[in-house]
């Protein structure tokens, strides 16, 4: 049980006596970040809330360390595991540092006055998330990225084994988000803070956690790497979305193709055409698309949006019989753009294709499709 | 603590220290018949040499402004725990209709006891306004449970606060007897009347509790950021809320008991004091609270004795005049800032 921070056997978890999850098995190792996804209302934040005590477990046990969770003390638990859940805090007449020195609570005496030594904690932690020089704000009167930067500040200077974190993202913009997840980093491989939260943001899952649990239904879906995850079709099975409208190599969701006839052939590769197939897709146009390489970085794009598309093996010159398949469907199309500027020996057959569209009449320029 | 925030503290409680002591001394030395602050000095240290102002002070001003800093003390930290606990600055024994219920059970005992010709000892009426007060609170904490938009909450307290003073006023009526108008004073709000036994029944009780509240408030700072934040800092979450609920409605169910209903004065003072202290820190503010209630309260008191003598006003007339706007502006930067 080398490391193991905080586990779960056979736990279920929900609320009053409805139980929304059973069976949950969860490991988490110190110095690494587990992270749940899943549906909304799969139960991420129910097993969050029971690993830390704000829901009774209805079947099962927790264990922190060695130690069952019914065992610990309340100063105890709180010393080992730092919570940050989803809503907002109000707090009137608080400065940022009182919120933050709050968190020093299972440390202070009988009437809470923090020593030198906690104020050294919360100025370090004050620094660890860049929030320095908002200390002397009002917390009513801060944006919701530097709250939630308080609000982790407070539970970083609790010095905790364990932090839980439940969609900490929630009211974040993109450069917060960004922000914090580098923090959870840091946390994780500085600290050897083992690191559990719930994501809505699937990319940042994939690039953040060292271990994914899937949580669907009733119980774990799946559990595994980022890597074992995010290939085949786990995530559409899990989110219950047609397959091919999740894009594995991004992490990012697709709208997924249209069924109807292509109206338009588009000449792609390079990636200089993801922004038309995107475009496309939006306002409802069906479209072909060729000839891509399989290794292309436009390729699951345009395999997950393109109604009909022709694709040639990694590495491979395109082959006639390729070059034939696309012009047919260029044909039916009756109209072709081409997005690629520059030609080389691999894709020398687009060059070709281009032309012809040309001889034929059908060539448009991108703009007519913006 | 940063210096700034520390010098105005130690300012606040300077100036609360200062008007607290000029206040008692105006109070006792203003009246009917006044008497010099050279006057009182000599009288209390010779009691021969002035018998008539020693038996004005002993027996009249001193325990009615000793009731007015024990008691507006106790309804403004009162009104603070209320606060912390409801987490709206709004909340307070008077507006959610604890002081009510607390009224129409010692309104009822009085009038049983007369009728049945027994007197009732200040410990007992303080037990019967606090079994009201716990019912009041009772009620407000169902409600509590199913809504959970603040603004609701007040208005059913303030409809309690309603039903509770008409039955009161009900029963005050259809009883029959002079003492009544004794009842019926009370009933309105008052310090006058308080002797010396209830006084020291009140310090008694409020001491204590005001120490207890202070004991609470590491973990209420620790609430004031959400019952979970509390909970995940280890908090025995059903001790403490239930310790503050017992506090507070002691602490308002004795100012009923002996002053009757007082107004306003747990929701405004515990406000100006967090504005004017720039925090909401228990530790640093529960014990201006009390000094700052006992002020408001003995300047309350001066104003009802004095503005139209001899006649006396409600002590609840004057905390409105004060208290309410205060509770007005309150709603309305709440509303502003959503």
């Amino acid at each position: 049980m080398n490391g193991i921070m905080l586990s779960t056997k056979a736990l279920s978890a929900g609320y009053g006596k409805k139980v929304i999850v059973e069976g949950v098995e969860i490991n988490a190792e110190q110095g690494k970040i587990l992270t749940l996804i899943g549906p909304n209302g799969a139960g991420k934040s129910t097993v969050l809330k029971t690993i830390c005590r704000q829901l009774r477990p209805l079947g099962g046990a927790v264990y922190i360390g060695k130690e069952k969770l019914d065992d610990l003390s309340g100063n105890q638990l709180a010393r080992s595991v730092s919570v940050l859940l989803t809503g907002r805090v109000k707090a009137e007449y608080m400065r940022c540092i009182d919120v933050v020195e709050t968190g020093r609570y299972p440390y202070t005496g009988r009437l809470g006055v923090l020593s030198d030594k906690d104020r050294e904690k919360v100025r370090e932690a004050l620094r660890l998330v860049d929030a320095e020089d908002i200390a002397e704000c009002d917390f009513d009167r801060i944006s919701d990225g530097q709250r939630q930067r308080i609000m982790l500040a407070g539970a970083i200077c609790r010095e905790p084994d364990i932090l839980i974190l439940d969609e900490p993202t929630t009211f974040l913009d993109i450069k917060y988000k960004l922000e914090l997840m580098n923090i959870l980093k840091k946390l994780a491989s500085e600290r050897h803070i083992a690191v559990i939260m719930s994501l809505h943001e699937l990319e940042l899952a994939q690039r953040v956690s060292d271990t994914i649990i899937c949580i669907k239904g009733n119980g774990i879906y799946r559990t595994g790497t980022p890597k074992e995850i995010f290939s085949g079709s786990c995530i559409e099975e899990l989110y219950g979305v047609e397959k091919g409208s999740f894009c594995k190599a991004y992490g990012s969701p697709e709208l997924g193709r249209l069924n109807s006839a292509p109206e338009v052939f588009i000449i792609g590769g390079g990636g200089s055409a993801v922004a038309l197939y995107r475009s496309l897709r939006c306002n409802g146009i069906a479209f072909a698309a060729g000839i891509i390489h399989e290794n292309d970085i436009e390729y699951p794009v345009a395999a997950a949006l393109a109604s009909k598309l022709v694709s040639e093996q990694a590495f491979e010159p395109v082959s006639d019989e390729k070059y034939e398949e696309a012009l047919q469907l260029m044909r039916s199309c009756g109209n072709a753009v081409c997005t690629i500027e520059s030609f080389g020996t691999m894709n020398e057959k687009c060059r070709q294709l281009m032309l012809e569209a040309e001889k034929m009449g059908i060539l448009r320029g991108i703009e007519s499709y913006e | 603590m940063m210096k700034a925030q520390r010098q105005r503290i130690i300012l606040g409680y300077i100036l609360l220290l200062v008007m607290l002591v000029l206040l008692a001394v105006i109070n006792i030395c203003a009246g009917s018949a006044d008497i010099s602050v050279h006057r009182m000095i000599n009288a209390l240290q010779h009691p021969e040499s002035d018998k008539a102002a020693y038996n004005i002070i002993t027996g009249l001003r001193l325990p009615r402004t000793a009731a007015a800093v024990i008691l507006g003390g106790a309804l403004s930290v009162s009104g603070f725990l209320l606060q912390n606990f409801f987490a709206n600055p709004i909340a307070g024994p008077y507006i959610l209709g604890i002081s009510s219920g607390a009224k129409l059970m010692v309104a009822l005992l009085m009038v049983f006891s007369l009728s049945r010709g027994f007197a009732v000892n200040s410990f007992g009426m303080v037990t019967v306004a606090f079994i009201g007060s716990m019912i009041s609170m009772g009620i407000i904490l169902l409600i509590s449970g199913k809504v959970k938009r603040m603004s609701v909450l007040i208005v059913c307290g303030v409809m309690i606060g309603y039903i509770c003073s008409a039955v009161t006023e009900l029963v005050v009526n259809f009883s029959d007897d002079s003492n009544i108008v004794n009842l019926h004073n009370w009933s309105m709000g008052s310090f006058s009347g308080i002797g010396k036994g209830d006084v020291l029944t009140s310090a008694a009780i409020v001491f204590p509790a005001c120490i207890l509240a202070f004991m609470l408030s590491k973990p209420m700072n620790a609430y004031q950021l959400g019952e979970e934040y509390a909970v995940n800092s280890g908090v025995h979450i059903k001790a403490f809320r239930a310790s503050l609920i017992l506090l507070s409605s002691v602490l308002s169910a004795c100012v009923t008991a002996f002053a009757g209903p007082v107004s306003f004065v747990g929701v405004a003072v515990p406000h100006i004091i967090k504005s004017g202290f720039g925090t909401a820190k228990p530790i640093r503010i529960l014990p201006a609270c009390f000094l700052g209630g006992a002020v408001f309260c003995l300047l309350c008191d001066l104003i009802t004795r004095t503005l139209f003598a001899p006649t006396e006003l409600s002590i609840s007339t004057v905390t409105a005049v004060f208290g309410a706007p205060v509770v007005i502006y309150m709603l309305l930067h709440k509303e502003r800032r959503g």
